[in-house]
């Protein structure tokens, strides 16, 4: 059955892209590379022969002018998708986003529109290293003006890189460069997903993980572990950081008590920081723990596979906290934790766990 | 060949009509700043008004343009409407931009006045990706993107450039040099060398003209119009010109040792307005009575305007939190 097939999510990418595009002959595609062999990681490959090739704009090494280059074509009636090998590309063209892309449409009271999405992959991997291995998704997500996404699952990103080809504002997708591997049941053919809010991926009643793209899925390891251990834990997939709409996790830690978030960037001033904050001052007597937040210490991202032992957040670190935020017995949850650590065996810490392959 | 016909009675007529009108505005907006209740900052384009007037004398509202944070003359002289404009200006509800953007972002659809951007470059690219738009629908519009010295140094101008060259777009890449960057001269930002160098070295076609000479003006731009529409490509267009009065606000600072008095008199000496009158005049175009006729039209129309202006309520708060998504 077709519905059923197993696809990456960078395929899904590219099918998510080429349904959206099939459909509106206004989408075009800007890269550095968009028509090479690599083609955005397979992402953008193959687009062209279907809806034709000059819909298919090679992008000089020009992040910042390419970026207002799109918005005006936007500005015109075009919906431009332009793709990043990697976040730090984007800094170059900050100005454009959080200015123009970002305002346009405000200031405008609403007679322009800029319809484009930047994909901006994110995330960790064979030493990649300070410039090359950022999640700086907290810098796009401050600027009101824009929405931001960020997809775990497969047939979810499908559907989501539908609605924000679709959307009439500029959307930024964040995809973590491990996710691109991560295989699910994708449905064939055209669909949209809403770019609304939170998921819950797995229900629970002890304690509330909110997490985002590649911790979503070290989340659920740690629910399936913390399981055993007689924790019910509710894992939220927060997969749009703007507009954050918090309803189902302000709903589910009401019911839980308790909070942990755990994303991919920085833990100051991160993500993590943003949902506490706001879930503590909505949920305070609500609260069984103070609410805990796991993210990446205050330093720059080293390359070596030395320097990087430790420092990304993992689900034995998940559920260390959890063990510790609900005073489990120490000996029970270091027994849990050898589990976990024999479950991962030998594999080096800088590729993707292929645990995480799924199909999910 | 149209770029170099002169202009017919009417737009010549239109275009003195014109660039007397924003000087005009220009100079009410000074005289009334002291009242404070145009509270955002002015950037007048009072002295460099032929640049603006004559490239859109060759423009249709189906072409567009797009300014900085020195808007006034690009807005007007675009087809911008008198009345939101000066609303904006004073905050009002009936801005052009509700109030939302001030001075520095006068905006008129409508007219082909795409937007006005405050930071050096920014709307550079946003022409060439209108030129993009209307070069893969088949539309035969030209962009214009209206810019200062300043804003060849910035990399967005040469990102911009090649861009537009390699893909040979519809754009006018109008460069108004008027010597200074605030009050930073020229010589102490750029080598000596020719402005157009730099766009020549992008593989474009150039022309340098003097900004304050309306027909010059109309000559250069009804050219790379021309040359735009035809698939030819790009333009640069560098317009020397001169700011009469203080970088941002309503006030001659000539008295404070960045520019001399002397030069800003010989500037003032090539008035790009009673340079053109006198054209007019010598041809038989314009009678001295119709003249005055015309600026008593036009005081007439900006007393109305800044009365619109200054009655407009003020926008409602909640108002701000509106239309931040489409």
């Amino acid at each position: 059955m077709t519905a059923l097939r197993t696809i990456s999510m960078a395929d899904a990418i590219r099918e998510g892209l080429t349904e959206a595009a099939k459909r509106d002959p206004s989408v075009i595609f800007f890269a550095e590379g968009v028509a090479d062999p690599a083609a955005v990681y397979g992402t953008l490959k193959g687009i062209g022969s279907v809806i034709g090739h000059e819909r298919m704009i090679e992008m000089p090494v020009a992040e910042a002018g390419l970026c207002g280059v799109a918005i005006g074509a936007a500005l015109s009636g075009k919906r431009p998708v332009i793709s990043f090998h990697r976040v730090e590309f984007a800094l170059l063209a900050m100005e454009q986003i959080v200015n123009n892309a970002a305002k346009t449409t405000y200031i405008s009271g609403g007679r322009h529109r800029v319809p484009i999405v930047l994909r901006l992959v994110v995330g960790r991997g064979w030493g990649q290293g300070p410039e090359h291995s950022q999640s700086l998704e907290t810098m796009f997500s401050y600027f009101p003006g824009l929405k931001v996404v960020m997809p775990t699952y497969p047939a979810d990103t499908k559907g989501m890189v539908v609605a924000a080809v679709e959307d009439d504002n500029p959307v930024i997708l964040i995809e973590h460069r491990w996710c691109h591997y991560v295989q699910g049941h994708v449905p064939e053919g055209y669909y949209r997903e809403a770019i609304d809010g939170p998921r819950t991926i797995r229900q629970g009643k002890d304690i509330t993980i909110v997490a985002t793209s590649y911790m979503v899925l070290e989340a659920m390891r740690a629910a399936t572990a913390l399981a055993e251990l007689g924790v019910d834990a509710e894992v939220i997939d927060l997969r749009v950081l703007r507009p954050m709409a918090l309803a189902p996790v302000l709903a589910s830690v009401r019911r839980t008590g308790r909070l942990l978030t755990v994303d991919t960037g920085f833990k100051t001033l991160g993500i993590g920081a943003e949902v506490v904050a706001e879930t503590t001052a909505r949920c305070f007597a609500a609260l069984k723990a103070a609410p805990q937040r796991i993210g990446l210490p205050d330093h720059p991202l080293p390359s070596s596979r030395g320097l990087i032992r430790g420092l990304y957040p993992d689900s034995i670190r998940i559920m260390r906290t959890i063990s510790e935020m609900l005073k489990l017995p120490a000996e029970r949850e270091a027994q849990a934790e050898a589990e976990l650590a024999a479950q991962r065996g030998n594999l080096p810490i800088d590729v993707p766990d292929p645990f995480f392959k799924g199909p999910f | 060949m149209e770029a170099n016909r002169p202009l017919s009675r009417d737009r010549a007529l239109k275009a003195y009509r014109d660039m007397l009108r924003i000087r005009m505005v220009e100079e009410a907006i000074a005289e009334h700043y002291s009242e404070q209740e145009m509270r955002c900052p002015v950037h007048l384009s009072v002295g460099q008004e032929a640049a603006a007037v004559g490239v859109c004398l060759a423009l249709t509202d189906a072409d567009r343009a797009y300014s900085t944070h020195r808007c006034h003359s690009h807005y007007l002289a675009k087809g911008g409407p008198l009345k939101p404009m000066l609303a904006e200006i004073y905050g009002k509800v009936d801005g052009c931009l509700g109030g939302r953007g001030g001075s520095m972002h006068l905006t008129s659809p409508e007219h082909g006045m795409m937007l006005s951007v405050p930071i050096v470059g920014s709307s550079i690219p946003l022409a060439v990706g209108s030129a993009l738009a209307d070069t893969l629908d088949g539309r035969d519009s030209v962009s214009v993107a209206f810019f200062g010295d300043a804003a060849v140094e910035e990399g967005i101008w040469h990102e911009s450039a090649n861009f537009a060259s390699l893909r040979k777009l519809p754009v006018l890449f109008v460069c108004e040099n008027n010597l200074y960057s605030v009050y930073t001269p020229l010589a102490e930002r750029q080598p000596n060398r020719p402005l157009t160098q730099l766009a020549e070295s992008h593989g474009m076609a150039t022309a340098h003209a003097d900004g304050n000479d309306l027909d010059a003006v109309v000559s250069v731009s009804s050219e790379a119009v021309a040359r735009a529409r035809r698939g030819d490509g790009p333009s640069f267009l560098l317009l020397d010109t001169y700011r009469w009065r203080e970088h941002c606000g309503p006030n001659y600072d000539n008295n404070i040792g960045y520019r001399t008095p002397e030069e800003f008199e010989s500037w003032r000496a090539l008035d790009p307005i009673p340079r053109y009158r006198r054209a007019l005049e010598s041809s038989g175009a314009l009678r001295a009575q119709a003249a005055e006729r015309m600026a008593s039209e036009i005081a007439a129309e900006i007393a109305e305007a800044f009365a619109f202006a200054k009655a407009s309520p003020l926008p409602d708060p909640s108002a701000a939190a509106t239309t931040i998504y489409a």
